[in-house]
C-alpha cells in the first residue's frame, strides 16, 4: 500500500541517533521522552512556587489580624497560587506522563507531530514567566482570584490584567496543540493490534481529557478576550448599563472551567487504574466499565458548569437541573471507586511508594467526592458557597486527588525512566510525611468552613484562631514533606539499585517490555500485540 | 496490511517551535504592555515588540513550512503521517469552532437572558424598576440601560453582498479541488485565483462596511452589547477570512511558481480548503444570528 519511495540511508541516519550534546538537546528536541521530562521538571518548579505562595498565604492566615502581607499582597498570591498550580503544575506534570507514556503504552515511535509538542512545551515557561513577572509591576500582579470573575477583573483589576489575558492566552495554545498531539498519536500511531479496548486505561484517560482540552480551552481564550475587551476598549459584555451581565462571565468562564476539573482528574483516574492491578497482582476489575465511567464523567462535564453558581442569580428550575446533572456523577466515579477496591479484593498486595499514594488517592480523593456532593446539593449550597469548605473540597480532590496520583506516578515510572530504584525508605518517609500533613492541613478546612469562615479574606474572626494555626503548621510541613521528594528524585537520577525492565513483580504493559532505562528511541518498528 | 511496517518519519531536532514560542512570548508580552500604552496614551516599547514578535512569528512559520514541504516533497511521509496531519488539521478547526461558540453563546445569553431581565422579565421586576426604569429590551439593542445609543446594521445591501461573495468563493473553491483531482492545472489555477479574489473582496467590502458603521450609524465596539457582539464576532471572523486568504494565496504560489501538488497528493491545498470552508460557515452563522434574525 505504500506510495512513497524512501531513501533507506535517511531512515539509517534517523533512527540511529541519540541525544544532542548541550542545551541545543533541550532547546531542539523532538523526542517525546526529552519533551516528557521537561515538562516533568518544569511542573515541579512551579509546584514549588505557587507552593511558596501557599507558604506565605498560610503564614498571613497564622494568626488572625494582619500581620505579614498586606491585603492587596494577600489576593496577588491566592490568585496566582491558584493560576500556577492549575495551569503551571498539575496540567503540565499531566502532559509530562503522557509524552512520556503514551508512545511507549501504544508502541508508537514518538508522539505524532513531534515539532509542534515542542512547541507546545516551550510556550510554558515564557507565559509564566509573563505571568510572574506582572507581579512585580507597579500596581502587582493579578488579584481578582484564579477565576478572575468579573467586575474584580474588569472594572475594578490593575494594569496588569493585560499581560494576565495574553499569558494565559498562550497557555491555551500550548495546551491546545498538546491536546491535538495526544489524540492524533492515539487515533494514528498504536501499534498493530492494539485496539482500542485494549489501550491502557491511563491512555484512555488522557484520550478523553484532551478531547475535553480542545472543546473548552479555545472557550476560555474567548472569556480572556471579552475580559480584555471590557478593561480597555469600551465594551460591555459584563457590564449591565451596556446591556450585559456580571453573571454571563461565570456561565462561560465556568463552562470553560468545569471540563477543566475533570481534565484535572480524568488522567489521574488513568494512573491509579494502572498502578492497582500491579500492586495487586491481579488485572484491573471491570476494564470496558471504566472506559464507559470515564467517557460518561467527560460528557456530564458539559452540563454541570453551574453548581459553582447557585448563589449568583438562576431560575430555580435551572438550578435543580445543574444540582440532578451533578449529582450523576457521583454514579459513573463510584463505579471507579468500587472498581480500585474490587481489584484489590484478594489480591497479593504489597505496599511499595506507588501504592501508597495510590491508595491514599483512593481513600482522600473519594472524601473530596463526597464533600463535592455536599455542595452539589443547591439549599445546602447556599451556607457553603465561598467558605473554606469548598477550599477544603477542591484541595482534597486536587492535592490529595490529582497531585497525590502524580506522585504516584513518579515513583511507579521512576525506575523506567532513569533505570534506577529510587529509596524506598526515603520514599516512605516523604509518602507518610504528605498523608499526615496533608491532613492536618486542610481537613480542618472543612470545619471552620462549615462554622462559616469566608475564603479569600486575609483576616478572619477570633473563634477560628486555634484551626488556622492548626492548618498552617499542617501546611508549612506539607511544603517542607515535598523537600523529600526532590531529594528522592536528585538521588534516583544520580545511581542506586539497577532497575529490571519489568521492574515491578505484577506489572503489565509495553513499557515494560523494554529496557530501563527506557532507551531514546523506543519503537522503531511497532510491536505485534496479540 | 503491507503498511503495517511503513516506516513512520520522526523529524530531526528542529529549531522552529523555539523560535516560535519566543515569537509568542514577544507578542504577548507586547500585546500586554501596548494595549497598557494604547488606552492610556503612555509610550513605551509595546507595540514594537508585539510587531517584532508577529514577524519573528512569520519568519518562523516560513521556515517551519519550507521544512515540512521539502520533507514531504522528498517522500519521507508515510499514508500513516497523512493521516496524522489531517486529524490534526481537523481537530484544530474543532478548536476553533469552539472559540467562536463562545461568542456565540455571549450573543445568545445577552439575548435571551440578560437583556430581557434588565427590563423585568423573569423574577426581575424589582431589579428592572430600581435600575433603569426607562430601559425597554430590545434587539438589536439600540439603546443600553446606561443610555448609549446607535444605530442597527440591516442585513440587505453589504452584508446579504458578502454572504453571497463568500458562498460562491467556497464554489469556486470546490471546482478548483475537483480540477486538482482530476489534473486540469488550469481550472485549479483559474478557480484557486478567483477564490482568493472574492476572498480578499469579502474583505474590501468589510471594511467598507465597518466606516459605515462608525461615521453613519453611529455604531462602535463601545455601542452596548449589539455593538460588542457585532465587532467581535464580525472581527474575529474577518480575522480568520484573512488568514484563510494567506493559506489560499501561499498554496496558489505553490501551484503557479513550484507545480506542486498532484492529483493524489495535495493535503495542504485540502487544509486550505477545509479552513476556507469553515470560514465560510461561520460566517453563514454570523449572518443569519447577527443581522438577520
Amino acid at each position: 500500500m505504500s506510495t512513497v519511495t524512501t531513501d533507506p540511508h535517511a531512515h539509517a541516519e534517523h533512527e540511529h541517533h541519540g541525544p544532542a550534546k548541550g542545551l541545543k538537546r533541550w532547546l531542539y528536541t523532538t523526542n517525546h521522552k526529552d519533551i516528557g521530562t521537561l515538562y516533568l521538571l518544569f511542573s515541579l518548579l512551579m509546584f514549588f512556587i505557587g507552593g511558596a505562595m501557599a507558604m506565605v498565604i498560610r503564614a498571613e492566615l497564622f494568626q488572625p489580624g494582619l500581620q505579614i502581607v498586606d491585603p492587596n499582597f494577600f489576593n496577588q498570591m491566592t490568585t496566582v497560587h491558584g493560576l500556577i498550580m492549575v495551569f503551571g503544575a498539575v496540567m503540565p506534570a499531566f502532559t509530562g506522563l503522557a509524552n512520556w507514556l503514551i508512545p511507549m503504552m501504544i508502541g508508537a515511535p514518538d508522539m505524532a507531530l513531534p515539532r509542534m509538542n515542542n512547541w507546545s512545551f516551550w510556550i510554558l515557561p515564557f507565559a509564566f514567566s509573563i505571568l510572574l513577572a506582572s507581579l512585580f509591576m507597579e500596581g502587582g500582579g493579578p488579584s481578582f482570584g484564579w477565576t478572575f470573575y468579573a467586575p474584580l477583573s474588569t472594572t475594578y483589576s490593575n494594569d496588569s490584567t493585560a499581560l494576565f489575558v495574553f499569558s494565559v492566552h498562550i497557555m491555551g495554545i500550548s495546551s491546545i496543540m498538546g491536546a491535538i498531539n495526544v489524540i492524533v498519536t492515539i487515533m494514528n500511531l498504536r501499534a498493530p493490534g492494539m485496539t482500542y479496548m485494549k489501550m491502557p486505561l491511563f491512555v484512555w484517560t488522557w484520550f478523553i481529557t484532551a478531547y475535553l482540552l480542545i472543546a473548552v480551552m479555545p472557550v476560555l481564550a474567548g472569556v480572556v478576550t471579552m475580559v480584555l475587551t471590557d478593561k480597555y476598549f469600551g465594551t460591555s459584555f459584563f457590564d449591565a448599563a451596556g446591556g450585559g451581565d456580571p453573571v454571563l462571565f461565570q456561565h462561560i468562564f465556568w463552562f470553560f472551567g468545569h471540563p477543566e476539573v475533570y481534565i484535572m482528574i480524568l488522567p489521574a483516574f488513568g494512573i491509579i487504574s494502572s498502578i492497582v492491578p500491579t500492586f495487586s497482582r491481579k488485572p484491573l476489575f471491570g476494564y470496558a466499565s471504566m472506559v464507559y465511567a470515564t467517557s460518561s464523567i467527560a460528557l456530564l462535564s458539559f452540563l454541570v458548569w453551574a453548581h459553582h453558581m447557585f448563589t449568583t442569580g438562576m431560575p430555580v428550575a435551572a438550578e435543580l437541573f445543574f444540582m440532578y446533572c451533578t449529582m450523576l456523577i457521583a454514579v459513573p466515579t463510584g463505579v471507579k471507586v468500587f472498581n480500585w477496591v474490587a481489584t484489590m479484593w484478594r489480591g497479593a498486595m504489597t505496599f511499595e511508594v506507588p501504592m501508597m499514594f495510590s491508595l491514599a488517592f483512593i481513600v482522600l480523593f473519594t472524601i473530596g467526592g463526597f464533600s463535592g456532593l455536599m455542595l452539589a446539593i443547591t439549599p445546602a449550597d447556599f451556607q457553603y458557597h465561598d467558605t473554606y469548605f469548598v477550599v477544603a473540597h477542591f484541595h482534597y480532590v486536587l492535592v490529595t486527588g490529582a497531585v497525590f496520583s502524580i506522585m504516584a506516578a513518579a515513583y511507579y515510572w521512576l525506575p523506567k525512566w532513569t533505570g534506577h530504584m529510587y529509596d524506598e525508605t526515603l520514599g516512605q518517609w516523604h509518602f507518610w510525611c504528605s498523608l499526615i500533613s496533608v491532613n492536618v492541613l486542610f481537613f480542618p478546612m472543612h470545619f471552620v468552613g462549615l462554622a462559616g469562615m469566608p475564603r479569600r479574606i486575609p483576616d478572619y474572626a477570633l473563634q477560628f484562631a486555634d484551626f488556622n494555626a492548626l492548618i498552617s503548621i499542617g501546611g508549612f510541613a506539607f511544603g517542607l514533606s515535598q523537600l523529600l521528594f526532590v531529594w528522592l528524585v536528585v538521588k534516583c537520577i544520580k545511581g542506586g539499585e539497577k532497575a529490571t525492565d519489568q521492574v515491578w513483580e505484577g506489572a503489565e504493559g509495553l513499557e515494560w517490555t523494554i529496557a530501563s532505562p527506557a532507551p531514546y528511541h523506543s519503537f522503531t518498528t511497532p510491536p505485534e500485540i496479540k | 496490511m503491507s503498511d503495517k511496517y511503513e516506516h513512520y518519519y520522526v523529524p530531526e531536532q528542529s529549531p522552529w517551535p523555539i523560535v516560535g514560542a519566543v515569537a509568542l512570548f514577544m507578542i504577548a508580552f507586547g500585546a500586554g504592555n501596548y494595549v497598557n500604552e494604547v488606552t492610556k496614551d503612555q509610550p513605551g516599547y509595546g507595540g514594537y515588540l508585539l510587531l517584532a514578535g508577529i514577524a519573528t512569528l512569520i519568519f518562523m512559520l516560513v521556515g517551519w513550512f519550507r521544512n515540512v514541504i521539502d520533507e514531504s516533497m522528498n517522500g519521507l511521509y508515510s499514508k500513516q503521517m497523512d493521516r496524522s496531519f489531517r486529524q490534526c488539521m481537523s481537530w484544530f478547526i474543532f478548536s476553533e469552532v469552539m472559540f467562536f461558540a463562545a461568542f456565540f453563546g455571549a450573543l445568545f445569553y445577552a439575548r435571551i437572558i440578560a437583556i430581557p431581565w434588565l427590563d423585568g422579565a423573569g423574577n426581575n421586576a424589582s431589579t428592572a424598576a430600581v435600575l433603569w426604569p426607562a430601559f425597554e429590551a430590545a434587539w438589536p439593542l439600540l439603546k443600553t440601560p446606561g443610555g448609549t445609543e446607535t444605530q442597527a446594521m440591516p442585513w440587505q445591501g453589504l452584508p446579504l453582498y458578502n454572504t453571497i461573495i463568500l458562498l460562491i468563493s467556497s464554489v469556486t473553491l470546490h471546482f478548483a479541488h475537483t480540477g486538482l483531482e482530476q489534473n486540469k492545472r488550469g481550472q485549479l489555477k483559474l478557480m484557486l485565483g478567483l477564490t482568493i479574489l472574492l476572498g480578499v473582496g469579502f474583505l474590501y467590502l468589510q471594511v467598507v462596511e465597518y466606516i459605515h458603521a462608525y461615521q453613519d450609524l453611529g455604531l462602535k465596539l463601545d455601542s452596548g452589547i449589539y455593538g460588542n457582539t457585532f465587532f467581535l464576532l464580525t472581527g474575529f471572523h474577518g480575522l480568520h477570512v484573512t488568514l484563510g486568504a494567506v493559506f489560499l494565496l501561499v498554496m496558489f504560489l505553490r501551484i503557479v511558481l513550484k507545480n506542486h501538488f498532484t492529483a493524489h497528493k495535495h493535503f495542504a491545498f485540502q487544509a486550505a480548503a477545509w479552513y476556507w470552508h469553515f470560514v465560510d460557515v461561520v460566517w453563514l452563522c454570523l449572518f443569519i444570528f447577527v443581522y438577520v434574525l
